[in-house]
């Protein structure tokens, strides 16, 4: 029976993944199949055609078509266009685990390092975010010049792109004496954090319908009563629903944060120095990290919720 | 000893097509311990009178007291519990719980709060399910339990509008005789909103017929039937006697409508 309900769950989640690492696989190859022939190339083989130029105007199938075997090659490159799902969790496990075992997490090599780094200002960003989010959405419902006054702006606050605005929010407060980077981040990570826990903490406020309101009305209840007795716990299951949202928006804030140039510390600086010395297994082992890391915070607000709805008297 | 005294009221809602007349020139005094039905079709403004009692609606004419005083004064004197046809409990709160919100809000003691839930849950027959949650009672005993939110706190009239509506049949004959050895127990007004014909004869000491467009009092029927009531009485002479002239009332207030 357990076993049973376990499969149930693990089994299509696991097809997707294999599904997943299926194509990756796939994809390696033609991905990496100019690089192969460079390399064979350098080494001495045979390749067809020989010269470089003219390969990178053949397409990829073609040389894959007429060099069966260097695709191989393509596997186990050291910088190669892809990796494969087995490189990068080498990479992961080399700045991770492996480092942690030699008692150097914390050296400034390490992912948990830059992790922690990330995780910081993500959860300073998240809390400053969901805090205005509810805030606004409490202003909102009370007040109609709010609504008029505040709703359109925070929608037209979240058109801008936040790649344009991060670097002036970083210019700006180190201008204003700001010290590091912490600060500057975590407010990115709250504009991008507070609007999904303002829309849904909105909706959740005014969630109770007429006849619940007409109820505390014959009661005469005040309306700090209602708010408190009625709107703010009726609200409750939005608002889970937009942290997990927001968390992620948050995570995804401080990594744009990280990235303009001058940054080096954190998940997104880790990306952008991949990118710069050409080593794309740690630009992919950051990419990983950040997603582990968004999982962890979801599922951990999932947790949450499963808790505080339970102790609401939800049903199984 | 008359606790609702309506005179030539009326209420006209402004809408986009012109103004509705939800109530014109109502007339009704209401007697201590009476339990009034207010019956008719949709629009008839009888969900809206009751409004009007309770100061959910204010009225554009006319005069209304309650307890002597002004709807308003009456509501912010906690004079009457309100039934709404969905039993409306949070289900965020067991069914203890929900009863005590309104004695929360209304500044109860902590040891008062105990004593009152737990009689009015023996009131209303839901003793030993304080500890539930709504999810985890049936429709019929939801509506006890908003019932009994109503019964908590010491309001000597009692509105409720449908509150058996959506019901089926054979919980609605179980909850209509609790409900009138509720009221002789408890000696509260009520005023009762319902569209079934049976439902208000069988409870009521006097039936209001409305109808609507505009909205108003077709006939008052003084039911002379005894206070103690059994199911069976249903089958009397009498009671098929005041059902007809319910009837009679409804379709004589719909003119060629039907």
């Amino acid at each position: 029976m357990g076993v049973q309900i376990v499969l149930g769950r693990l089994l299509p989640v696991l097809t997707i993944l294999l599904a997943i690492v299926a194509l990756w696989y796939a994809a390696v190859a033609p991905m990496n199949i100019r690089q192969s022939l460079d390399m064979a190339e350098r080494a001495g083989a045979a390749v067809t055609p020989p010269d470089a130029r003219e390969r990178s105007n053949t397409s990829r199938w073609v040389l894959m078509a007429n060099n069966p075997g260097e695709i191989a090659r393509g596997y186990s490159l050291d910088r190669p266009r892809l990796p494969t799902p087995v490189q990068v969790g080498g990479e992961l496990w080399k700045t991770t685990g492996e480092m942690a075992l030699k008692g150097r997490a914390f050296s400034k090599r390490s992912l948990i390092y830059h992790g922690w780094i990330t995780l910081q200002s993500t959860l300073m960003g998240f809390a400053l975010g969901t805090l205005v989010g509810i805030l606004g959405a409490v202003g909102i419902v009370y007040s109609r010049t709010m609504e008029m006054s505040v709703m359109p702006w925070a929608i037209i606050s979240q058109t801008v792109p936040i790649v344009a605005l991060a670097p002036m929010i970083i210019i700006l407060s180190s201008q204003l004496g700001v010290e590091g980077r912490g600060l500057p981040k975590a407010i990115i990570s709250a504009y991008l954090c507070f609007f999904p826990v303002l829309v849904g903490m909105v909706k959740g406020l005014r969630s109770p319908g007429r006849e619940q309101l007409d109820l505390l009305q014959t009661y005469n209840a005040s309306g700090y009563d209602t708010f408190l007795k009625l709107r703010l716990p009726a609200s409750v299951p939005y608002l889970f629903t937009s942290l997990k949202i927001g968390i992620a928006a948050a995570l995804v804030g401080t990594i744009v944060g990280e990235l303009p140039t001058g940054a080096i510390s954190g998940l997104g600086a880790r990306i952008l120095i991949g990118d710069q010395f050409g080593t794309p297994l740690a630009i992919w082992a950051a990419l990983f990290a950040a997603a582990i890391l968004a999982g962890i915070l979801v599922t951990l607000i999932g947790w949450l919720q499963r808790k505080a709805m339970r102790r609401m008297g939800a049903g199984t | 000893m008359t606790v609702v005294k309506a005179e030539n009221l009326s209420l006209t809602f402004q809408t986009a097509d012109g103004p509705v007349h939800a109530l014109k020139d109502v007339d009704l005094a209401i007697d201590k311990g009476d339990f009034v039905s207010f019956i008719g079709p949709s629009g008839c403004g009888k969900t809206t009178f009751l409004r009007c009692i309770a100061a959910l609606e204010t009225p554009t004419g006319g005069t209304l007291t309650v307890n002597g005083m002004s709807p308003d004064a009456a509501r912010k004197a906690r004079a009457y519990g309100y039934v709404f046809q969905a039993a409306g409990l949070y289900p965020w709160r067991t069914i203890a719980g929900n009863i005590r919100l309104p004695l929360e809000i209304m500044g109860y003691s902590k040891a008062d709060m105990g004593e009152r839930v737990e009689r009015v849950l023996e009131l209303v027959e839901l003793g030993g399910f304080g500890g539930k949650f709504p999810w985890q009672l049936s429709g019929g005993m939801q509506q006890r339990a908003s019932i009994a939110r109503a019964l908590a706190f010491d309001a000597d009239i009692l509105l409720m509008d449908e509150p058996f509506g959506a019901l089926d049949e054979i919980v609605r004959d179980r909850l209509n005789e609790e409900l009138l050895s509720l009221w002789a127990r408890t000696g509260k007004t009520i005023g009762f909103v319902t569209h079934s014909i049976p439902e208000a004869v069988y409870l009521s000491t006097r039936i209001v017929v409305m109808s609507p467009r505009p909205g108003r009092i077709a006939d008052v029927i003084e039911s002379p039937l005894p206070r103690e009531r059994p199911l069976d009485i249903r089958d009397s002479r009498e009671f098929i006697e005041v059902a007809h002239r319910v009837r009679e009332g409804l379709r004589a207030g719909h003119g060629d409508e039907l």
